[in-house]
């Protein structure tokens, strides 16, 4: 009885990192391609993207909250980084700095509306999600934007010992985003403000002000991403990002966070983005359609949603 | 009910429990906070099986595997917490589940459903109009449209919790004249009441449980009030409350015309080193409220608030817990810890400063030490500091709610409910936490609607009613008499009252 209880403990603690596990050992098997360097490697480079937004998700779910707009502000911040990075105009901190700006304000703007009206975060984002969009559009007439400076596309292209740069930024998110919820009185107020949002207020914490930080760490780490992704592709389309949104969301779920807050943690959510990267990875290798990948995206997030309720 | 036993992870519930209820006979259960009347109820209403024991009903011995099951025997609980549909009229909430339909396609027969509700009103000569919405009815109303919708279910036995704990003095006595028309009904009650006058007015029998035992079962008559108290409480009065006499020095805070529209009025009153000021009154008296507006988490409309002579504000928590004012809310679950959170996140999140850098990094060995310290001080039983607070009983729950102000540097704690819901050994505990506080000089401002608490461990009284104070007792006054009389209004010469 006892046995079989901590079994179960066991498997509902770190059954997402065997299921994990159990994916590669599949991989492996299957194809011959998978395990060598240049592939594991285009997958970190590939999750990057989806990662370093859903840390950021990580954060706003864990308060209890959700982000919609995340794909949006990736295409805006986009567009607007891209705008000042043609070949011979600006020094390379004007694109960087437009970018991260765009994000971090129209995370701002999402996190003081909901901290200070109280109104649904599924519903302001959901607004931002298409305000951003719209303002992407705008701003461009609806074409991409194109003849980037070398150094811009850097970022997305040149390696750090043998690692490439967008693996670099992710690794270094993850690290910051550890040390926030682990070691820094700013993360246990996330974890207070998600779990008892109630109870935080009593406590003193700044709840109101823990929700602004959260989504404005959101947009600006959107921000960041869409920098890193225009840079990749070298262009950088106001139609770009769409459904990233839910992307991020998966890799939070399948991770163990608790969509109602106060539960969840920047280890599960990377786990979670690395399966969504191995399988769209692996079901590439082996010449699956396109469409399968997505019928299989969402038979996993429901696995390990019901799989989370057995704890 | 013979014998039945049922334990939970963690806790014997009840353990060879018997309970026996004559037909058309009002017997009374009592029993201190977590002596396991609700388990027994739930048990008896079809929520939890029992692991041992049996229940024999009407001669024969039945099991009930779910709530449906004790329904359809005609065993009705009628909750403390009333939960209606508010939008729907009394017909359609009487008939919820049953409405009677038109044979084609189910379509509600809603002339029918006035007429049965009507009539099922009138059998207990209520004079309400089915269709008025829920929403509209006071709660004593609702009570009774509860106790009619149990009655359409055919109800042999229907189980009231505290069901005077909310009403007035003048809805209690139609409460009792519609219970004594059940009764002659044959219809059997068992009363579930924290308030002893009552008991002795209608019941005929008392059975005690305590700790989740079987203690007795008596003739209302035969049973004198002390006894009934030693037998609840298992042990004397003095033993639970460590009143200490340590001398009232100077005034630490002054309460000056507190106000908030719809709350409370004109609030005066101060504090003094070394004091427990109990605040007494109704639901809805404002007790909570006024808690909440000293703490700043509902700043009053106006009033000033003087701490050790000097006029201070406090427009949020944070303010109140920098000048040394805790809050240690109501409802623990609701307001007073993150569930899902650890012991020690929950210890150290008032004061999570002590253990932080200057840039906010947490200093994990300090915050360990500290936190393991508490669970000693405070006998609080749990596994490791690590420990999900929601896995803890009511009452180490309570005490993790207290430690998180004791490492502090608090000097006035609000108490709101404190003991609510936890067992008489964990009550016992918190009264000597209390007692410790304030002999260091603290203050502590106690609401609570237990009087016997009130009474053993406060210096003074104040009784609210309708927002406003109506009563103020010093330690030699204290009677629960004069108190119930000042929270229901009924305000007589006092010449304490300036």
């Amino acid at each position: 009885m006892k046995n079989t209880n901590s079994l179960k403990k066991y498997l509902s603690l770190y059954g997402i990192y065997i299921a994990f596990a159990v994916l590669i050992i599949v991989m492996a098997i299957l194809s011959p391609v998978f395990l060598k360097p240049t592939n594991l490697l285009n997958i970190l480079r590939q999750t990057s993207i989806n990662g370093i937004i859903a840390i950021g998700m990580t954060l706003v779910i864990l308060t209890g909250g959700i982000d919609l707009s995340v794909g949006s502000i990736l295409a805006l911040s986009a567009v607007i980084a891209t705008s000042f990075a043609h070949p011979g105009e600006h020094n390379i901190i004007v694109p960087l700095a437009a970018g991260l700006f765009v994000g971090l304000a129209c995370g701002f703007v999402n996190g003081i509306i909901i901290a200070w009206n109280k109104i649904a975060p599924f519903i302001v984002t959901l607004a931002m999600m298409t305000i951003a969009r719209g303002l992407a559009l705008v701003y461009t007439n609806g074409r991409p934007v194109i003849d980037l400076s070398d150094t811009y596309n850097k970022i997305g292209s040149s390696y750090v010992i043998g690692v490439p740069f967008p693996v670099v930024i992710f690794i270094l998110i993850i690290l910051i985003g550890l040390f926030i919820l682990k070691f820094t009185k700013f993360g246990r107020h996330i974890y207070a403000t998600g779990g008892n949002e109630m109870a935080a207020k009593i406590s003193g914490v700044n709840t109101k002000g823990v929700i602004i930080w959260v989504y404005s760490i959101a947009g600006l780490l959107s921000g960041l991403a869409g920098i890193v992704l225009s840079a990749r592709v070298m262009s950088a389309s106001p139609a770009t990002g769409q459904g990233y949104e839910l992307d991020a969301i998966a890799a939070v779920v399948i991770g163990g966070t608790k969509l109602t807050g106060g539960v969840g943690s920047i280890a599960g959510t990377i786990i979670g983005a690395l399966i969504i990267g191995v399988m769209n990875n692996g079901l590439d290798l082996l010449n699956i359609s396109s469409y399968w990948q997505l019928f299989a995206k969402g038979v996993i997030i429901l696995l390990a949603v019901i799989l989370d309720k057995k704890k | 009910m013979d014998g039945i036993s049922k334990a939970f992870p963690g806790v014997n519930a009840l353990k060879n429990v018997n309970l026996e209820v004559g037909y058309g006979e009002i017997v009374a259960l009592m029993g201190e906070n977590g002596a396991g009347k609700s388990t027994l109820m739930k048990i008896l209403t079809g929520i939890h099986q029992p692991d041992k024991g049996k229940i024999v009903y009407r001669g024969n011995e039945i099991q009930l595997n779910n709530p449906k099951a004790a329904i359809s025997e005609g065993i009705v609980m009628i909750h403390q917490e009333l939960s209606p549909i508010p939008e729907m009229t009394i017909a359609e909430n009487i008939l919820i589940g049953r409405e009677p339909v038109y044979k084609f396609m189910n379509v509600v027969n809603s002339r029918k459903l006035r007429e049965t509700a009507k009539e099922l009103l009138s059998l207990m000569d209520l004079n309400l109009d089915p269709d008025t919405k829920m929403k509209e009815l006071s709660i004593s109303e609702m009570q009774m449209v509860e106790i009619v919708k149990a009655l359409s279910y055919d109800a042999r036995l229907i189980i009231m919790d505290e069901p005077t704990s909310a009403i007035s003095n003048k809805e209690v006595d139609k409460l009792f004249e519609v219970i004594f028309k059940l009764k002659q009904k044959n219809i059997s009650i068992i009363y579930i009441s924290h308030k002893i006058e009552e008991i002795y007015k209608i019941t005929d029998s008392i059975t005690i449980l305590r700790d989740g035992e079987y203690i007795d079962s008596c003739a209302t008559k035969t049973l004198k009030y002390d006894d009934l108290i030693t037998k609840m409480v298992g042990r004397e009065l003095k033993d639970i409350f460590p009143k200490e006499n340590i001398g009232l020095q100077k005034t630490l805070l002054e309460i000056n015309h507190f106000n908030k529209a719809g709350e409370f009025s004109d609030i005066n009153f101060s504090l003094r080193k070394g004091e427990i000021l109990g605040v007494s009154g109704l639901m809805g008296a404002g007790r909570t409220e006024l808690a909440e507006a000293i703490f700043g988490l509902t700043p009053p409309d106006s009033g000033t608030l003087i701490l050790e002579g000097k006029e201070i504000k406090i427009s949020n928590p944070k303010s109140a817990i920098n000048h040394g004012i805790g809050l240690i809310p109501e409802d623990r679950k609701l307001k007073g810890l993150v569930l899902n959170r650890t012991v020690m996140e929950n210890i150290s999140l008032v004061y999570l400063d002590h253990f932080c850098t200057f840039f906010g990094v947490l200093k994990l060995k300090n915050e360990k030490r500290e936190s393991k310290r508490q669970i000693q001080d405070l006998r609080i039983k749990a596994h490791s500091i690590n420990q999900e607070v929601e896995n803890l009983s009511g009452g180490n729950q309570q005490k993790v709610v207290l430690s998180k102000w004791l490492i502090g540097n608090a000097r006035i704690l609000i108490f709101d409910e404190p003991t609510r819901g936890i067992d008489i050994n964990a009550k016992a505990e918190i009264y000597k936490i209390m007692t410790n506080f304030i002999k260091q000089g603290k203050a502590i401002i106690m609401i609570s609607s237990e009087l016997p608490e009130l009474i053993g461990m406060c210096d003074r009284i104040l009784v609210l009613h309708k927002g406003k104070i109506s009563g103020e007792l010093s330690r030699k006054e204290f009677n629960q008499e004069k108190i119930l009389k000042a929270a229901m209004g009924e305000v007589e010469t006092n010449d304490h009252l300036s």
